[in-house]
């Protein structure tokens, strides 16, 4: 994939919500949901985004199809700065972009039947005829494995794993390019899980989709995902190719948060070594000064509570923050500050 | 774990119908199982598997009607709790029986203090005075590891985090000092990293008190983490049951195996598609007359839609619903 193209590039995105407080409603503060991410997603690829419920992961993605106005930054999306189209321009942008919702019973509309719902999409962007308009409905129903027949029935008649594909219908419905997928299995049971995430992937070698995977299961991004980013409290920790990414973990909170899924096998379970995180994620109202995992890190040093770190990378397509591992690879750069809470005599006596 | 120990719970073909406007929904169909003095059950099922209506029937936590538990005896030492009139029943709940559910925010009462709602059961069923409920409230809150434990006592649920939340329900469900406490998907609305804190705490507290404990979950990884022994559940029924390390090691019923299948790995090849289990599960309009996978499952033949099939023993603790005959096969 080395000769593919950046379809979405994002740099520095910020998405502050600001809080009210105070007699007058004045901005008292902001919520950090989303700050200062950046990351390319090249063409026909899955990005997966991983994380805990609170780190951003919803709001990136919402930010990135600008369903939020960001705060700073940018995202272009096939070379054009979504951030900057007038409302008209957007709007014309839009069928290349879509998204499918973590929620099937909340994100289809009761009252609307699944060839409306599919439809819609139609209506808007298109002036397909009638009849055109029902071949591309009954193409889409194909397209996810939902039965023609079905069309005129509503979503309340369909499981929570049909409706999913009514989501991802709808979502196909204008050829887009690129999809954020926001939790689209988190609400399935697990023998549901395994077929739409099978007809995402089929889908994506089928029309050369693009996703942007974002999800809480970390097993379930390591079988979709080319790479994944890990996200903790509104900044992104680590990137990596999958297979790296999960082989040889970086960052302590990706470490953590790999060791602490459970697995389905008792006799590895019995021997693994849990790293349990103490306390919870702080407020992203108020994060902690330096680094945002540093009242949870395991391996916290002086730094890293007053000094964010900057993202170092360590392979090609592996970047990491983390102070541990900006010592490692430039012991000069940081000196002396964080060098003596760390055993690494070897390459310090490598560089002198 | 004592083997041969009477059970402390031993349920037998507990049947329970619910009566909607659509007709009957057979919840759950002839459940038969036992729980040893100071042994983790895990069950393990989809949404609509049964495994939390059963646990609800033992202990009449379901409103009626609907909800209607037609046959069945639930022996709780040597008395059986469906006989029960609502005075005992209320003796049992909370003070012999504890229950942690899987929501954390809407299990707790938003306008009482933490500490009421601890001091609740220990006052109702112990006798306690109000201080003695006091001083217990602050050991067990201890006890689940919420620092600052006696200034904790005087908020209210909003100030506390999911985890937390969960660690004082487990407080709650731990105040009588339960023989069984009955958890229902307690780490389902939380993180990983705040799951395996719970699990943890979990691990830690079997060691302390040495209750027994059954587990409701859909995560196959939680209950090899934890339990002794697995109980899988599929329309209402119960179709395999064995000591863990057996049933996932050597999956007896095609519905166990292919669910362990369909399940990504974090270690290992990764492979290029994942298995599915073709299907919808099942509805349950009526008192089933055949196997409740066989639509689903790649073993059926026609004896699995004319008959039930009964559990069988099939050596070491462990008994399957399936006529089929796992041994020697791959798929």
């Amino acid at each position: 994939m080395t000769a593919k193209r950046a379809l979405v590039q994002v740099r520095d995105l910020k998405l502050h919500f600001p809080i009210y407080g105070g007699l007058l409603r004045r901005q008292v503060g902001a919520i950090k949901a989303v700050d200062g991410i950046s990351f390319d997603i090249l063409e026909g690829e899955t990005l997966g985004i991983v994380g805990e419920s609170g780190c951003g992961k919803s709001t990136a993605g919402r930010a990135v199809l600008r369903l939020y106005e960001a705060t700073a930054g940018s995202v272009s999306i096939d070379g054009e700065d979504i951030g900057k189209l007038g409302s008209e321009a957007l709007r014309k942008k839009r069928p290349t972009m879509q998204m499918v919702f973590q929620d099937p019973q909340a994100s289809l509309n009761p009252r609307m039947t699944v060839a409306g719902i599919i439809g819609e999409p139609l209506d808007e962007h298109t002036s397909l005829s009638k009849t055109e308009k029902l071949t591309r409905i009954y193409e889409l129903m194909d397209a996810v494995g939902l039965n023609r027949d079905f069309a005129n029935r509503y979503p309340h008649a369909f499981s929570g794993g049909q409706r999913q594909r009514i989501g991802i219908a709808r979502a196909l419905a204008l050829n887009p390019k690129f999809i954020v997928c926001d939790e689209p299995i988190a609400a399935l049971d697990v023998s549901i899980q395994a077929q739409v995430v099978n007809l995402l992937e089929e889908l994506q070698s089928r029309f050369g989709l693009t996703y942007m995977f974002i999800s809480h299961d970390l097993s379930m991004v390591r079988h979709i995902a080319d790479r994944v980013a890990v996200m903790y409290l509104g900044k992104i920790v680590e990137v990596a190719p999958v297979e790296r990414l999960y082989a040889n973990p970086q960052h302590p909170y990706t470490e953590a948060l790999l060791s602490a899924v459970p697995e389905p096998d008792p006799s590895l379970e019995g021997q693994k070594a849990r790293i349990v995180l103490v306390g919870d994620v702080p407020s992203p109202a108020n994060p902690p000064k330096g680094c945002n995992f540093c009242t949870r890190c395991p391996k916290v040093m002086d730094i890293c509570r007053s000094v964010k770190p900057e993202t170092v990378e360590v392979a090609p397509g592996h970047s990491v923050a983390c102070h541990l591992i900006a010592q490692q690879s430039t012991t000069g750069r940081t000196g002396g500050t964080g060098a003596e809470h760390k055993p690494m005599t070897n390459q310090q006596g490598e560089v002198a | 774990m004592p083997d041969g120990a009477t059970p402390v719970l031993d349920v037998k073909n507990l049947k329970t119908v619910f009566a909607t406007r659509s007709g009957e929904v057979h919840a759950v169909n002839s459940v038969s199982f036992h729980l040893r003095p100071g042994e983790l059950l895990g069950v393990v099922g989809e949404s609509g598997s049964g495994k939390s209506v059963t646990m609800m029937s033992l202990l009449g936590l379901l409103p009626s009607p609907p909800a209607d538990v037609r046959e069945g005896s639930v022996m709780l030492g040597d008395r059986d709790i469906l006989q029960m009139g609502a005075e005992d029943l209320r003796a049992v709940r909370g003070r012999e029986v504890g229950f942690v559910f899987q929501d954390p925010m809407t299990s707790l009462n938003p306008v009482f203090t933490v500490g009421f709602q601890i001091m609740e059961p220990l006052r109702a069923h112990m006798g306690m005075t109000k201080a003695q409920a006091r001083d217990r409230a602050v050991d067990l809150l201890e006890l689940v590891g919420i620092p600052d434990a006696r200034r904790r006592l005087d908020d209210y649920p909003h100030q506390f985090s999911g985890g937390m939340r969960q660690r004082v329900m487990i407080a709650i469900a731990l105040a009588c000092d339960p023989k069984v406490l009955i958890a229902d998907e307690p780490t389902t609305a939380l993180d990983v990293t705040i799951q395996a804190q719970i699990l943890e705490l979990v691990k830690e507290l079997r060691k302390k008190l040495g209750m027994a404990i059954i587990w409701i979950t859909h995560d196959l990884g939680v209950i090899a983490g934890i339990a002794d022994r697995v109980m899988v559940m599929y329309g209402g029924q119960v179709v395999e049951q064995g000591p863990v390390r057996e049933v996932f090691a050597d999956p007896a019923h095609p519905y166990t195996r292919a669910l362990l299948r369909t399940m990504p790995k974090l270690h290992g090849e990764r492979e290029p598609k994942l298995r599915v289990i073709e299907g919808q599960p099942p509805i349950l309009g009526r008192h089933p007359t055949a196997c409740p996978f066989s639509a689903r499952c790649a073993h059926s033949h026609d004896r699995c839609t004319r008959e039930n099939p009964q559990r069988r023993d099939i050596g070491q603790g462990h008994d399957v619903a399936c006529f089929w005959d796992h041994r020697g096969a791959t798929a």
